[in-house]
Order: C-alpha cells, then structure tokens, then sequence
C-alpha cells in the first residue's frame, strides 16, 4: 500500500511542479495548495501504514496508528491554509492594483 | 606602549588634528603645522644608528592587541627597518617642505585633505617596516593602498586622478590580499604570525609543501607593490597624483615597501632556487622594460614614473642575486654575492636621493611653466640655472655617471652581475651569461632617457608660446628641499662610507643574517676607482652607445615604437576590467530575470540534480515490496480517482471547475486520512477544504478568468521535464527511504505517546494529547500563525496608501 500511496504522491507532486511553473498567478497557488497534499499525505505514508486503530484509548485495541505523524500533519494543515489564505487575498490585492494576474505582465517597476 | 610604537602612531594622531588645525589657522599654511612631525621622528631615529663601528643593536618592543589570535604589534627595530624608517621620515620632512611651496595655493586646495591622507600614508608606512608581526603588517600594508589611492585622487575632479586612484588600488590591493594569504600560510606552517620567529623555522617551511604557494603569494604582494612587471602598469597612471606624492610614494617609499618585504623575508625563503629565480628574471625583466618605455615618454613624469619602475626591477634584481649568498662562506665579511646584496641596499638609498630630487625637479618646471610635456619644454637653463643644476646632478646620478652615488651603485651592479654569471648554484651556469648582457642593454636606455631628459628641457630653443606662464626661478622655499637631495647625492658620491658601517652594514645583517660569526660586520667598503676593469669598460660602453642613441634620436623617433606612448600592457588591464565587467552582467542578466518562473525552474533543477545525483552516486533507490501493508480494493479505486483529478487539474480553464477539482482532491485526501485511521485529520481537512472552496470562491470573483496556457511548446516542454523530474525525485527517494527504514527497523518514540497518553497527561485521545500537552508548543505558534495571517488580511485589504494608490 506504501508504494501505491507513495506513486500518488508523486504525481500530486508533478503536476503542482508543473502549475508552479507556470504564468498564471491563480495557478501557482493551486499548485501550492496541491502540493502541501502531497507533503501531509508523505507524512503519512512514511510513518507506516501498518493496520491499526484510531489512536484513541478507549478503543482498547492492541495496536494504534502512530498518533505522532498526526499530530504533526494537524499543524501543518493548519499553516498551510493560513498561507493559503494569505495568499489568496494577495492576489486579489495583486490584481486590483495592477489589473493582472500574469507574471510576464507583473515585472515592477522601470528602473527597479 | 613604547616610544618605537608611538614613532609609527604619532602620524596618526596628527592626522586628527589636521582638519582642526586647517580651520582654525586659515591664515598659515597647514603644512608648517605637519612639518615638525616626520623631523622629530627622523631625528629619534638617528639615535639609533650605530656609530663608531659598532654594531647595531636590534630592539622589540611588544604591545598585546589580540592575544587570542597570537596578533601583537611588535615594533621591531633593526638595520632594515631603520633604513626604512630614516627614508620614510626624512624625505618625508622633505616632501613636506616643498609641498609647502607647491600647493601655496591656501585659499583654493583642500590643504586639510592633502595632510590627513599624507600623514596616514606615512603612519602606514612607518607601520610596515616597524612592525614584526604579519597580521599588523598586512594592516599597515593596505593603510598605504588607501593612502596612496585618496593621494592620487587629490584632484578628484579630474577623470584621470580618479582613473589612476582605481587602477593603483584595484592591483595593489589585489597583491595585497594575495600577501595575506602567504601569510596565512606561514602561519599555518609555523603557528607564528612573528617574523623573526618564522625566520627560525626555516627548515620547517622549506620542506613544507605549502613552500611554494606561500612564497609565490607573498611575492604577488610584493610585486604589485613595487610595480615589478607585468603590475607595473598602475606606476605611470598614479603620476596624475600632486607631484610631492609622487616624489614621495611613488619614488622613495610605497614603491619600496615590495623591496622591504622581499628583503625581510630573503632570510625565510632566500636560498631556495625558486625565489632566486623569480626574483631575479622578474627584477631584470622589469629593469629592461622600464628603461626601453621611460625613452619613449614624452611627460616628464611619465619618465621618471619608468625610470622608477626600472630602477626598481634593479633593486629587485640584485636583491634575487644576493640570495645566493646564503650557498657560500663568508670569508672577511664578505663572498661573492653579499656584494649583490650590498649593490641593492646602496641603490635604495642612492634611488630615494636622486628620484625624490627629479620629481620636485619636474614639479618646480610644471609649475614654473605650465607644463611637463618635453615637446613644448627647451632652453630653460639660462632661465633656471638653479632647477638646472639640481637636473643636473641627479640626471647623472641616474644614469650613473662619476662622481655622483648612481655611479657607484651601477658599478656595485654590474659585479653582482658579473659575479652571478659565474654562479654554480640553481643551474645558473646555463644561461647566468645573460644577466649582464641583460642590465647593461638596460643601462644604456637608461643613459638614454636621462639624456633626453636633460637635454630636452633645459637646451634647445625656447618657446615661451607654447607655454602656460612665463618661465622663471622657481621661489627659493621649493627649491630647498631639492637641493638638499642633490647635496646629499653628491656627498654620498664622494663619501659613501659615511654609510658604510652606519647602515649598509646593518641592513645587510637583517637580510642576511646568520652568516657571519657572531661578532663579526659585513665588509662593506665603496670607492669610486677600481681599476681597469670589465665594470668600468661596461660604464664607457654605456655612455658610447647611450649617446650614439641620442644623437641619432632623430631617426628610430619616427618608428610606430616611439610615438605609441602607453605601455601595452594596459590593454591587458583596461579589456580585462571591461570584459569582467560585461562578463558578470551577462551572467547576471541570464541568471535575474525578474521572473518567477525562471527563479522557481532554478531551484526546482538544482533540487532534481543534487539529490537525484547523490542518490545514483551512493547507490540509494531501493523498492521493497515485501514490508509494506496491504491493499484493500477501493484503495486502488481512491487512490486511481485522486491520480486522475490531479492529472485533469492543468487542463482546466475554468474557474470554477478547477475549484470543484481541487475541492475534490481535498475531499479525497480527507477520505484517505479516514482510510488510514486519523479521525482528527479527516476532521481537520473537511472543514479546511470546505473554508479554502469557499475562499476561492470568494476570491475568483474578483478575479479575471482562467486564461488558457498559451505558451510557446519549449516552454511546456521544460516546464513538464523539470516536474517530472520533480516528481521522479520526490518518488524515488521516498521509496528508498522506505525500503531503507523496513531493513533497518527502529521503535518509533511514538509508543511512549501511546502508554503515556493517559498516565501522564489523562487523555484517551492520543493525538489531542500530543497537540495540546507533549507538543504543546508547536500549537501555540501554529495559533499565532493563523492570527498574524487573519491580521495581515485585514490589513492587505483595510488599508490603502493615502493617496489611494495600490502597491
């Protein structure tokens, strides 16, 4: 299951690789919010998929899931959708000020 | 704190004062405030001197600095210091004098300017030779490069200074730092950053593979300093700088300081066939291509700054020669190549009397007459016969003729010369026979452009209309200090064992030291006859072909040789700062595009590259197959349905089916956290996905349609290699990594949440402990990102500039 698991990650990688490479500002968050998929669900993966219980106590089960990875994707879920947030609103701060969203369009100012 | 450390300090001190000085007494020329320093400090000097043939007696004197580091300033006192330190402040009092006279002009100049940087130079300057610890000498060393630099770019309006203060600075300081690595070196050989003790551990460093990169960076330092060829080139451009700098920087002192270094260091590497080589075919090389270029200058400046140059490759040259000395016994204080030693040591001197006294020279006929140029200079004798004498006698000097000083250290040169050219150490014996033929080529053009010198501007015809002012007598005040040069050119040419055991001797001692028995002198001992010997019948030659040059200058000064007047070398100087110029901004240019794209594909490709590099280099990718959980059906059914949805996102154009994907794919991860038994994460992603759709579509509102990816097929080309190359990366090491961690099984800390969970902190639910009692801080901070980017929100779209313009 770890290799099947770990094939869709790389695909989720790939493609947000590639829309980050793009021009498109929408875009390049998309492919951010792709990408932060794929980092949680590595974390997971790697900490074994070995069948276990939820890791809740009362289950009384004689293993659990690792509850560390979880704990630790928890928090990144977490950040990773305060920046996309963030990011979000610039970009529509971006395109009100300078009425694209094309990175060949957004080059600053002349004499930068 | 000594008195020895307050001689090199005391310039310093001055130099803060000087601003106060100028602006208080606007009246009085500053420079009669300067002058009495570099006198009081020439004249504690001469007590140092051993008189009565005695001999000198070294002192040190050690101020801690940082200790840690072994860094001290020690002033250290011996027969070449002293030389240096005599030189430094004697013309140094000297040049004061006359800059007196030459920049009289109080109201106009930036006399503040001009005294500030000339003090500095000469504390810098009196640093290098006194001090004995290397890091203190590298400090001193690149003081002098400033100092030269601010002193050639007085005139900093003029393009020319400010060309020259560049050009200077960027190759000195180049060998400067070069220096600092070979002292570097040194240290790392020996674990001393002192002088004399390095000379100690000689053995060590002649048998140390770093001999030869510490000895070749020293010698760069050196080199560029003392404008030995091919760093020559900044010499002739620093003569834009007022003409008392040029007397004193870039004739007696800073050109000097590559002589001092490689003369204070002869006794660590001297000896060794490497340096006597370098040192001398540099030194020679140097000497002959001075001369032959000093003859076509048509500035007065630009010859004496060649003729430096020359004379210098002399000094270098004999000082390579004499090294030798350290193959031989020394028999009555003397061998065969001591007298190199002592030929090089008697021109220094010599060098610093007659050069100091030509440069003031020229700077009394530029100022006289308006200009330096010897097309439009001639029949200035009868106008000024002072300035004519003191030509004069320094001319000759220059070109060695008796009974001035020049003579006797062209003479001394010539046996060392000769000498070397019988040498049977360092296969000299091959081709030693072109040394002499090498210096007396050389001494002809010498003679030659001495000639053209004098004759060119005091005989001939008079133009008063091609000059700037009417020609007269320079003002008595600046001709003093020339006059006094000149004296002291003809007293040391008709006694120049007045110097003999004062300090020849003792600087020979400091270069050669350890070859005599203690309490034994050199034997120095110059006198104008020698006899009808092959030096003498060399000096006839000299002046007989020399001549025959000059008389027939009318001929070769049509040649393309004559009239190209720059040296070639700057080609080389000018095309390389050009070239490294358009060089780095082409790199620059195809480096900082201003495009995200470019900067993302950069790292991207240097992520793929180092690590999919180290992962085939160690042999890494491993699949296990055998350790892994097993597949339930509809895994293959989410996991296929998640594959398929990613793949579909790049293809979509409107936004708001790429919102229901990208929902979709966040829904499904969710469903896998379900799977994989992480209720809390499920939770957490459901209620995260569902905000970021409504986000999104929030914010497409406001936002233009998707555009279609119109771009050329090159670019989505490398754009899909470098994600796939991405991916592949990604997928390989985490497959290896888990094939790695399924063969090499470790407890995962995990299982102490798991028992403790509840002992320890009363929870059932595992993670929430985790998040809230063993990792609590993690979520503190992961609160206080959401709060700064819920701020940050509300301030991107609360607060606009006062103007109402966006940015």
């Amino acid at each position: 299951m770890e290799i099947l698991m770990i094939l869709t990650v790389g695909v989720l990688v790939t493609v947000a690789t590639y829309m980050i490479l793009t021009k498109s500002l929408l875009r390049v968050i998309l492919g951010v919010v792709l990408l932060s998929h794929g980092a949680h669900l590595l974390f997971l993966t790697m900490a074994n998929l070995k069948q276990g219980s939820p890791p809740l106590l009362g289950e009384e089960a004689s293993s659990y899931a690792d509850p560390l990875p979880q704990a630790l994707i928890l928090t990144a879920i977490v950040i990773g959708f305060g920046i996309t947030a963030f990011m979000l609103v610039l970009a529509y701060r971006t395109y009100k000020a300078h009425g694209t969203d094309n990175f060949d369009e957004l080059r600053g100012t002349e004499d930068e | 704190m000594s008195t020895l450390h307050f001689v090199a300090l005391a310039p310093f001190i001055m130099a803060i004062f000087v601003p106060f000085l100028y602006h208080k007494f606007r009246h009085i020329h500053t420079g009669w405030f300067i002058l009495p320093i570099p006198l009081l400090l020439f004249i504690y000097l001469i007590q140092y001197l051993p008189l009565g043939g005695a001999a000198m007696e070294t002192v040190e004197r050690s101020v801690p600095w940082v200790p840690s580091l072994n860094i001290h300033f020690t002033v250290f006192l011996d027969g070449l210091s002293l030389l240096f330190a005599l030189l430094i402040t004697g013309i140094g009092t000297l040049v004061v004098l006359y800059s007196i006279y030459y920049i009289a002009n109080k109201k106009e100049e930036p006399l503040n300017n001009f005294y500030v940087y000339l003090m500095m130079f000469m504390g810098a300057m009196l640093g290098v030779v006194l001090s004995d610890n290397l890091i203190v000498i590298y400090v001193f060393w690149e003081l002098t490069s400033l100092a030269s630099s601010l002193l050639i770019a007085y005139w900093f309006h003029k393009e020319k200074s400010r060309y020259g203060a560049q050009k200077s600075m960027l190759i000195t300081v180049t060998g400067g730092f070069a220096m600092l690595a070979g002292f570097t070196l040194l240290y790392m050989m020996t674990g001393t950053f002192s002088i004399r003790e390095i000379i100690s551990y000689g053995d060590v460093i002649v048998s140390s593979p770093l001999f030869l990169p510490a000895m070749i960076l020293i010698l760069l330092g050196a080199f560029t300093k003392s404008a030995q060829f091919p760093f020559h080139i900044w010499l002739p451009d620093a003569m834009e700088a007022p003409t008392p700098v040029s007397a004193y920087l870039h004739s007696a002192t800073m050109v000097k300081a590559g002589i001092y270094l490689v003369a204070r260091f002869t006794p660590v590497f001297g000896g060794q066939p490497e340096w006597f080589w370098i040192i001398t075919s540099f030194g020679l090389f140097t000497l002959l291509w001075g001369s032959v270029s000093a003859v076509r200058q048509k500035d007065l400046k630009g010859i004496l700054a060649f003729s430096t140059i020359s004379q210098l490759g002399l000094i270098m040259s004999l000082l390579g020669l004499g090294s030798a000395a350290f193959h031989y016994e020394v028999v009555d204080g003397q061998s065969l190549y001591t007298v190199a030693v002592l030929a090089a040591v008697l021109h220094l001197i010599n060098h610093a009397t007659f050069k100091g006294s030509l440069f003031m020279v020229v700077g009394i006929i530029d100022h006289e007459t308006g200009t330096r140029d010897i097309r439009k200079l001639g029949g200035l004798m009868t106008i000024m016969p002072i300035t004519f004498t003191i030509s004069l006698i320094g001319v000759a000097s220059m070109a060695g003729l008796p009974p001035f000083n020049g003579f006797l250290s062209k003479e001394m040169f010539f046996t060392g010369t000769l000498n070397s050219a019988t040498l049977d150490v360092f296969n000299v014996q091959t081709i030693g026979f072109i040394f002499p033929i090498v210096a007396w080529i050389a001494s002809i053009f010498t003679f030659v452009y001495c000639m053209i010198m004098l004759f060119r501007t005091f005989t001939g015809n008079h133009q008063p209309e091609k000059l700037e002012k009417e020609a007269h007598e320079a003002p008595m005040g600046m001709l003093i200090s020339p006059i006094v040069l000149a004296s002291l050119v003809i007293v040391f040419g008709f006694f120049p064992n007045l110097l003999a055991y004062t300090i020849i001797a003792p600087t020979m001692q400091s270069i050669l030291p350890g070859l005599l028995e203690p309490g034994e002198q050199f034997y120095v001992n110059v006198y104008h006859w020698h006899g009808l010997n092959t030096e003498l019948f060399m000096t006839m030659g000299v002046v007989f072909f020399g001549a025959m040059i000059f008389l027939n200058a009318r001929k070769w000064q049509e040649t393309a040789f004559y009239l190209k007047e720059r040296d070639p070398l700057n080609w080389f100087y000018d095309n390389g700062l050009v070239g490294l110029i358009k060089g780095s901004t082409a790199v620059n240019n195809v480096q900082m595009t201003g495009k995200l794209r470019d900067y993302f594909s950069f790292m991207f490709i240097f992520l793929v590259v180092v690590t999919g590099y180290m992962l085939w280099q160690r042999d890494a990718i491993a699949i296990d197959f055998a350790n892994t959980a097993e597949i339930s059906p509809y895994m293959y059914l989410i996991s296929l349905s998640l594959i398929l949805s990613t793949l579909v996102v790049p293809f979509l154009s409107k936004r708001i089916s790429a919102i229901i994907v990208v929902g979709v794919i966040g829904f499904l991860v969710a469903l896998l956290f379900v799977v994989f038994r992480a209720p809390d994460l499920a939770l957490t992603q459901l209620l995260v996905e569902t905000v970021m759709v409504v986000l999104f579509l929030l914010v497409f509102y406001h936002l233009p349609e998707l555009r279609k990816e119109s771009f050329k097929p090159a670019f989505k080309i490398s754009n899909l290699i470098i994600s796939i190359g991405v991916g592949l990366v990604v997928t390989l090491t985490a497959l290896s990594a888990h094939a790695f961690s399924a063969a090499n099984p470790i407890s995962p800390i995990s299982d102490y949440f798991v028992e403790n969970a509840y002992a320890l902190a009363g929870g059932n639910n595992i993670v929430n402990v985790i998040l809230v009692d063993f990792r609590g801080l993690d979520t503190l901070l992961e609160v206080l990102v959401l709060g700064i980017v819920g701020l940050a929100v509300v301030v991107l779209i609360k607060f606009k500039s006062q103007k109402g313009e966006d940015v």
